[in-house]
């Protein structure tokens, strides 16, 4: 004791020396960068994310425009006045890829939202009672999983009419059966690990597991699934309002925009390649955030 | 392998009817009155007419006789009737069908060709300009809308060469040089997801493949590095780059409904598109239909000819 003491007045140096906390603001900083560097294609996936997300939020500020105004010239190229040009009808361009971008994540993230709640609440199911439940309900999901790809969706905005809200349905509904099949895996998988049974033993209920233990666990596979659903979601949805079976004009939205356009592609070429630009970039960013996200997440990957 | 084939088989089946009845349904108990559709929604028809109308057209009957008689229909070989034109539809199908499989055909040899080599060198020289290039064009092929590619493939071709995509669809037996000209360009913009999927795919297995301590054994032994890549390390890395390319496949069904309204050939995926928006229910029944089926048959394939290929599921019960 006595010499302890001794120790800590000894020296100014020794006092120096000992280590104080960093602050949280330092630790964040340093986590940051340290993610940055070794995840590049992640970051620049969140960056254009956090981009899209400011410009829809901020779309009626920072529009030069009204995105239905047809006063304009028509087939004005990229200028000061109007950055993206204009269109057909002399709407301008700009003003409305960034009111369209409102409309796509409006549309991909409710779709997305149908798909995982519906999605994982089947494979949930389907998973905890097992047997016949989960034999037909797998059945329904790889029925649907038969239709390629933008088929399905087709079909039922075909028929329903097209419109924003049928448009996300159809779209909502072809993403279910990925979320299914994920979250019915991931409940498997965690049935059979140790800890679940080690819970059971001590008294938990079936409820308290799934809370406690089940949930945060299912998180990790089905985030990286929720920001690749999203850049589908996008994708889907602007086929569809190219083909017109989406989202009806006047209302911006990027594939009608680009359906639009082509007719006008030699003369006009802008018409076209902003809108176009405009999907490609989200569906890249999301893309991008996703496979980073499935590098960060990966457990095989942490020490 | 016989139980594997057999179970591969019997699964199809009740999968491919449940697909017919989702097909059947869809377009019967989705709104919009098929009366509405073929007059238009321009004349308002009485009741007693609606009645007489649709018992013409069958559809009075409950809905399991409906189904039965359709599906009695199509094996028979009577694809019904387009509600607008009055046309047959099985010659409609039958002159839509070649374009469709030329345009999947050709989109499959390109991708493949082009997108396996471009994975195996990015995967054996790792790191370098090659690999770069491979990753980065994969990712953005994937998120490429192939309707955006396809509208700037043609601005950039009537641009640069002066050429635009023919009007009017020459089928392959009677011009072959003019046809290949017009399915070419098509044909390249369906390829481009699949030749991204094909590159990513086989440079993972590659790499996985590469990394095995056999491949280490075989170095050992002296072979010459292209010797080890072809004999040994290429079999084990495409088994599963086959597997995801059969599934991929189908997926051309759905691009080509896409890029066939862009460049204006009459296929499948055409008549689809148009049957949906004039609301012509037969029509969007059978090509749905087709394209569901087709979906399917290819995955069984794959299954199958993955269940030959690999030697596990091939021997497995041979002791």
């Amino acid at each position: 004791m006595e010499q302890q003491a001794q120790l800590k007045d000894a020296s100014p140096f020794i006092r120096a020396s000992e280590s104080r906390e960093p602050s949280l603001t330092r630790r964040l900083l340093k986590r940051s960068g340290h993610f940055a560097r070794t995840n590049l294609i992640g970051t620049l996936g969140a960056i254009i994310v956090v981009f899209l997300v400011m410009v829809a939020i901020l779309a009626p500020l920072i529009s030069p425009f009204d995105p239905i105004d047809q006063g304009a010239q028509r087939f004005l190229p990229p200028s000061l006045e109007h950055w993206m040009g204009t269109d057909s009808l002399g709407r301008d361009i700009a003003s409305r890829v960034f009111h369209g971008t409102r409309v796509s994540l409006y549309v991909g993230l409710l779709a997305v939202g149908i798909g995982l709640i519906l999605g994982t609440t089947i494979g949930v199911i389907a998973g905890y009672f097992g047997k016949q439940i989960d034999n037909v309900l797998m059945r329904l999901v790889d029925m649907m999983l038969a239709f390629p790809g933008l088929v399905l969706a087709m079909l039922i905005a075909g028929l329903l009419g097209p419109s924003l809200t049928n448009a996300m349905i159809a779209v909502g509904l072809i993403l279910t059966p990925s979320f299914a099949r994920v979250a019915r895996g991931s409940l498997l998988a965690i049935f059979s690990e140790p800890y679940i049974e080690s819970a059971r033993a001590v008294g938990g209920t079936d409820f308290y597991i799934i809370r406690r233990h089940v949930l945060p666990n299912m998180m990790v596979p089905l985030i990286v699934l929720i920001t690749v659903s999203l850049s589908i979601a996008i994708l889907a949805e602007s086929s569809l309002s190219f083909l017109g079976l989406g989202i009806q004009p006047p209302a911006p939205s990027w594939g009608g925009m680009l359906s639009s356009g082509r007719p006008y592609m030699e003369v006009a070429p802008w018409v076209a390649i902003f809108p176009g630009l405009a999907i490609m970039l989200a569906v890249l960013g999301f893309n991008f955030l996703g496979d980073g996200l499935r590098d960060a997440l990966d457990p095989r990957l942490k020490e | 392998m016989r139980t594997y084939i057999l179970r591969r088989l019997l699964l199809t089946i009740p999968t491919i009817i449940g697909l017919t009845i989702i097909v059947f349904l869809a377009v019967r108990l989705l709104p919009g009155d098929v009366i509405d559709a073929m007059s238009g929604g321009q004349v308002a028809v009485d009741e007693a007419k609606r009645q007489i109308i649709r018992e013409r057209l069958g559809l009075a009957d409950p809905l399991p006789i409906q189904y039965t008689h359709w599906i009695a229909d199509i094996l028979s070989g009577d694809l019904g009737v387009s509600l607008r034109n009055a046309q047959p539809l099985r010659e409609v199908f039958l002159r839509a069908l070649p374009v469709t499989l030329e345009l999947g055909i050709l989109a499959a040899i390109i991708a493949s060709v082009i997108g396996i080599p471009l994975g195996i060198t990015s995967a054996v020289k790792r790191y370098s300009l090659i690999d770069f290039s491979v990753r980065v064009i994969g990712l953005i092929g994937l998120s490429f809308p192939n309707f955006w590619l396809g509208t700037l493939l043609i601005l950039v071709t009537s641009l640069a060469f002066k050429w635009i995509p023919g009007l009017t669809y020459v089928p392959i037996w009677e011009d072959p040089i003019a046809n290949l000209k017009q399915m070419i360009l098509p044909a390249l913009v369906l390829s481009f997801q699949l030749m991204a999927i094909a590159m990513r795919m086989t440079r993972a297995t590659m790499l996985e493949v590469l990394r095995q301590d056999y491949m280490r054994t075989a170095q050992a032994k002296g072979l010459k590095p292209s010797k080890i890549v072809t004999r040994h390390a290429l079999r084990n890395a495409l088994i599963p780059v086959i597997t995801i390319i059969g599934v991929q496949l189908g997926y051309l069904l759905s691009g080509s409904v896409i890029i066939e309204q862009i460049f204006g050939l009459p296929g499948i995926g055409w008549f689809f598109l148009q049957g949906l928006l004039d609301r012509d229910y037969p029509i969007v029944q059978i090509m749905a239909l087709f394209m569901v089926s087709v979906f399917v048959l290819l995955n069984l394939a794959t299954d199958l000819i993955y269940g030959y290929i690999d030697p596990r599921i091939r021997f497995e019960g041979i002791e």
